[in-house]
């Protein structure tokens, strides 16, 4: 069986919790090489989409296909294949930014020698890697929480507001690293408020709603328009 | 895998609690000031009531072992890395293992504390039968651990967790209890009642078997939101 996927499937999928629906009958489909916008206002339903396609949340209805093989066939191997960067930023605030790494490397069965040097170079934080995380600006939080999702090169990235906190060097530098995640055969979903950040940097767009799929097109320039247009606010 | 990420797991918590020592420290507080109170309200001219012991003893296990699940898991809430350890490629079952192992050494740690001090003021022989009162410690707080960390980790996105935690966990847990108040009297009693405690140790380990299977059986399906 194959060890990796190129694209992954939702099918009509629908999630409720209690009585508030977050999403309804959604189907997408993403490929690798795809960075996908997901754009909408808040409690559309990004955010839950996200941690479903993460496996974290379970649909009521319809499915995620990785590949050619649900979740629940892939088993936990599928995981070795996911990064997420969710809003919360998944760090522990004891620890050191070294400390972090080495922990998350050594649950994804990696070497930490091999990629915690590295990440911390790429995160700008090369020089505070053994201070505690809790001492941290959210920036900073929010660099060494990329590379954390990064750091065991997932086939597929999950990022939700990845640009909060970031000052306008760190924006630059995210983009572009999401930009040669994609050339390398990432497939990446980005769940962002910020148009004029995503203008450009995706591929495609996913406009939400209600937990509805509103539009799914390829990106143009002026996403901003096209946001007003189709969400309407 | 599965064993390294709960060993994993395991240090990681260690690690953490090396540098604050917060749940170490509250949990030996609220335990020692748990005997300390019933010393006081109990014990009158250094005679202490036939048989409170071993009860004195359970109850500041279970109440510091509550107070440390909650902790333990507001660690995780905080920052939400609860979620990037579900997302390690690993059975999660390996995540509650791991859990379940840093609370019952805490519990551990603070036992070494309690049983020399409930001894101490309720002229309590605990180590006149030490092999026995050992495993009657370490299944009890096993069983009871093993309890609590499923419903510490079911519980972590409910608002109301520290006023549920409780009232879930200590209907639930009450054979734990019982079984460690009988199997503890027992070895007070004069002479020691081996065949008593013996019988109560196995229905702790029994007991014990049961929960730690159903937890590692349910533990994907309840974490998965």
């Amino acid at each position: 069986m194959n060890d990796d996927f190129d694209s992954v499937r939702l099918t009509d999928v629908s999630r409720h919790f209690g009585r508030r629906r977050a999403l309804a009958r959604l189907s997408l489909a993403i490929r690798t090489g795809d960075v996908l916008g997901l754009l909408g206002p808040n409690g559309a339903g990004k955010s839950t989409l996200l941690g479903m396609v993460a496996t974290l949340v379970a649909p009521n209805t319809g499915e995620v296909i990785y590949g050619d093989r649900s979740a629940q066939r892939w088993g936990p191997a599928l995981r070795r294949h996911i990064g997420l960067l969710a809003h919360e930023l998944h760090l522990y605030a004891e620890l050191t930014a070294r400390q972090n790494l080495t922990f998350f490397a050594e649950l994804y069965g990696l070497n930490p020698r091999d990629v915690v040097d590295a990440a911390l170079e790429r995160a700008g934080l090369a020089d505070r890697a053994d201070d505690e995380v809790g001492g941290f600006s959210r920036g900073m939080r929010q660099r060494l929480a990329l590379e954390r999702a990064l750091l065991h090169r997932p086939r597929l990235v999950l990022l939700d507001e990845p640009f909060t906190g970031l000052d306008d060097r760190s924006v630059s530098a995210v983009a572009d690293r999401i930009r040669r995640l994609a050339a390398d055969g990432g497939i990446v979903l980005l769940a962002t408020h910020d148009l004029d950040l995503a203008d450009g940097l995706v591929t495609r767009v996913a406009l939400i709603r209600e937990g509805r799929l509103l539009s799914d097109e390829p990106a143009s320039t002026g996403l901003r328009g096209r946001y007003r247009e189709v969400v309407g606010r | 895998m599965f064993f390294r990420v709960a060993f994993l797991v395991l240090r990681k918590d260690f690690a953490i609690e090396i540098k604050s020592r917060e749940i170490l420290y509250t949990t030996l507080l609220f335990a020692v000031s748990c005997v300390l109170v019933f010393a006081f309200a109990l014990v009158k001219e250094g005679e202490a009531p036939p048989d409170a012991a071993p009860a004195i003893l359970w109850i500041a296990i279970m109440f510091a072992g509550t107070l440390a699940l909650g902790r333990t898991f507001e660690r995780e809430r905080y920052g939400e890395t609860l979620r990037a350890l579900l997302l390690a490629p690993a059975p999660r079952p390996a995540l509650y293992v791991g859990k379940l192992l840093g609370i019952v050494l805490l519990l551990g740690v603070a036992e070494l504390v309690l049983v020399p001090l409930v001894a101490f003021f309720f002229l309590a022989p605990f180590f006149a039968k030490p092999l026995l009162m050992t495993l009657l410690l370490a299944a009890g707080t096993i069983g009871f651990a093993a309890v609590g960390t499923l419903f510490a980790a079911m519980l972590m996105r409910v608002r109301t967790r520290d006023v549920l935690l409780p009232i879930l966990l200590y209907p639930i847990t009450v054979p734990v209890i019982i079984g460690g108040v009988r199997g503890t009297a027992a070895l007070l009693a004069s002479p020691a009642d081996e065949a008593m405690a013996t019988m109560w140790l196995a229905i702790l380990a029994a007991f014990d078997v049961v929960f730690i299977t159903l937890s590692l059986w349910t533990f994907e399906v309840l974490m998965t939101e």
